[in-house]
């Protein structure tokens, strides 16, 4: 098992287009936190107008902690879509190069190919994701330095101290893996009914996209079934930047306002990803391997 | 006619005198107060302050506060943000007293907590003043202010309340309270990318309502001079 991920890594390594993500995502960051950079001034004054006209800060309110969080909320949406390139390719570009059946006449069971594969996949989604952070967290308090961090909601504001962020990341982003792993085990579910990349592909990404409308319409004809759909929870990271208060409205350092929301939307994702999996070996296990 | 004018001359004259007792009256109180105050030609002073806003969630922070005569004033949060109402926190009793055109109007007794007050409305005489209208409840047995309460024309009515400790000889207090308005606050969906059903009861805080900054003083060091960079900064 350990071997055949191995070679499955190798595989994913070692192509040009894996990396396609990567430098996406640099670029993307690169971007946004150059445009923050030179004009980060007017964008605070447009996120922070309702509390300016009441209020004034002192402090560095366009922190590294600010600017990843508004990387993040941008980039979550799109980052799936990235992924779906290399998870929705890993049975059909075996069939597509006609190498799935040369594969199988090995001495390795059908499960322990699917979950090898599967693995793979989702240590790709996760060093993409350790790259997000390093550039998204780390770079950003490089160049923008630490202070505490203000986190805009509908109706209500978060000051979240300095010194009690930083985990709140660890946490949203261990996450992010998870909902991005949800995001591989439904492309590389797909993968398997296929034999070129592109079906795959672009079945994942509409199967995102379409969800995704579902989850942020505020219809209730869509509302019974939101709470099942994988795209209404991986949004869920977002419950890290709120903190409790008591009832003198004092913020209660170190904790989190709604984590049963969280183990709710960890559930649900790991079930999807269980389904997904476990979909696929018993397809596979049952497929008739022609190409 | 001609009886109705002298009338209203009379009445307006009346008037006039009146106030000016009135105003005479309060001088001699208020002069007292800012004789006290005048002991203190700077001070550096840590505390602590808490934000109690319905809908901004903030947690509790150290702070430092300087001040030097005759109106320098500059609240600094020991690491972090600060947030503060507009134009509220840094309007100190100095402020107020050190206005030159002011009318002083008695307006009776009243009690703020367990004290007896003195009521003294203020009202600038001069058209450029942002002050519309300061009352000050004054304790006459320490010669403190206890409340005041301020309407600007840029930001809005805020009040005051100060509790002294043992830099009472001072004038100086042991914690103040600012109280304000606030405006309604909600972003855009487009921009918190929030798309979840909207919680009622948050909401419903985040209607325009009255706002608290608690500032608890824990020392002061007085007149061992501030330095005026700490103020540009």
């Amino acid at each position: 098992m350990w071997k055949l991920l191995q070679i499955e890594l190798f595989k994913i390594y070692r192509r040009p287009r894996t990396y396609i993500a990567f430098g996406a995502i640099t670029a993307m960051i690169g971007i946004i936190q150059l445009g923050l950079k030179v004009d980060g001034k007017e964008y605070m004054e447009f996120v922070m107008a309702d509390l300016s006209s009441s209020f004034q800060f002192e402090g560095n309110l366009l922190n590294g902690y600010f600017v990843c969080f508004v990387l993040l909320n941008l980039l979550l949406v799109h980052v799936p879509l990235l992924i779906s390139l290399i998870a929705a390719d890993m049975i059909s570009g075996e069939a597509n190069m006609g190498t799935l059946r040369l594969l199988l006449t090995k001495p390795i069971s059908r499960t322990e190919f699917i979950l090898a594969k599967f693995f793979a996949a989702a240590i790709y989604t996760l060093t993409l994701l350790i790259w997000l952070a390093v550039l998204a967290l780390f770079v950003s308090m490089a160049v923008f330095g630490t202070d505490d961090m203000f986190v805009m909601k509908n109706y209500y504001a978060v000051q979240i101290s300095a010194d009690d962020v930083f985990w709140r990341y660890v946490g949203a982003f261990g996450f992010a893996a998870l909902a991005m792993t949800t995001v591989a085990a439904l492309g590389f579910f797909l993968s398997l009914f296929a034999e070129n990349s592109i079906g795959p592909i672009v079945a994942t990404i509409s199967v995102i996209i379409v969800t995704t409308v579902l989850s942020t319409m505020s219809v209730p004809i869509f509302n019974a079934i939101k709470p099942y759909l994988f795209t209404t929870h991986m949004v869920t990271w977002k419950e890290f930047f709120d903190e409790k208060v008591d009832a003198e409205n004092n913020v209660i350092k170190g904790t989190i306002e709604n984590p049963d929301r969280i183990i709710t939307s960890v559930i649900v994702l790991s079930i999807h990803i269980v389904v997904f999996v476990g979909a696929s070996i018993w397809i596979f296990k049952k497929k008739d391997v022609l190409s | 006619m001609k009886t109705l004018f002298r009338l209203s001359l009379i009445i307006l004259t009346a008037c006039s005198l009146h106030l000016k007792a009135f105003s005479q009256d309060m001088m001699p109180l208020l002069k007292k107060v800012k004789e006290k105050l005048d002991k203190v030609n700077d001070y550096t002073a840590s505390g602590t302050m808490k934000t109690d806003v319905a809908f901004i969630k903030a947690p509790i922070g150290k702070v430092t506060v300087y001040y030097k005569k005759p109106n320098k004033f500059k609240l600094k949060k020991d690491g972090g943000i600060s947030v503060l109402p507009k134009g509220g926190v840094t309007v100190t009793m100095n402020n107020i007293l050190n206005e030159k055109d002011f009318v002083a109007i008695s307006a009776g007794k009243q009690m703020v907590g367990s004290f007896m007050t003195t009521v003294v409305k203020l009202v600038p005489t001069s058209e450029t003043s942002d002050v519309v209208l300061s009352t000050l409840y004054i304790d006459e047995t320490d010669n403190v202010i206890r409340k005041a309460q301020t309407t600007t024309k840029e930001n809005g009515t805020y009040e005051i309340e100060m509790s002294y400790g043992k830099y009472l000889s001072y004038g100086l207090p042991s914690k103040m309270t600012f109280s304000f308005n606030t405006k309604d606050y909600k972003m855009p969906k487009g921009v918190t990318l929030e798309f979840g059903e909207d919680d009622k009861a948050k909401k419903e805080a985040a209607k325009a309502k009255k706002g608290k900054v608690e500032i608890t003083y824990t020392s002061y060091t007085i007149n061992k001079g501030v330095d005026d960079s700490v103020f540009s900064k």
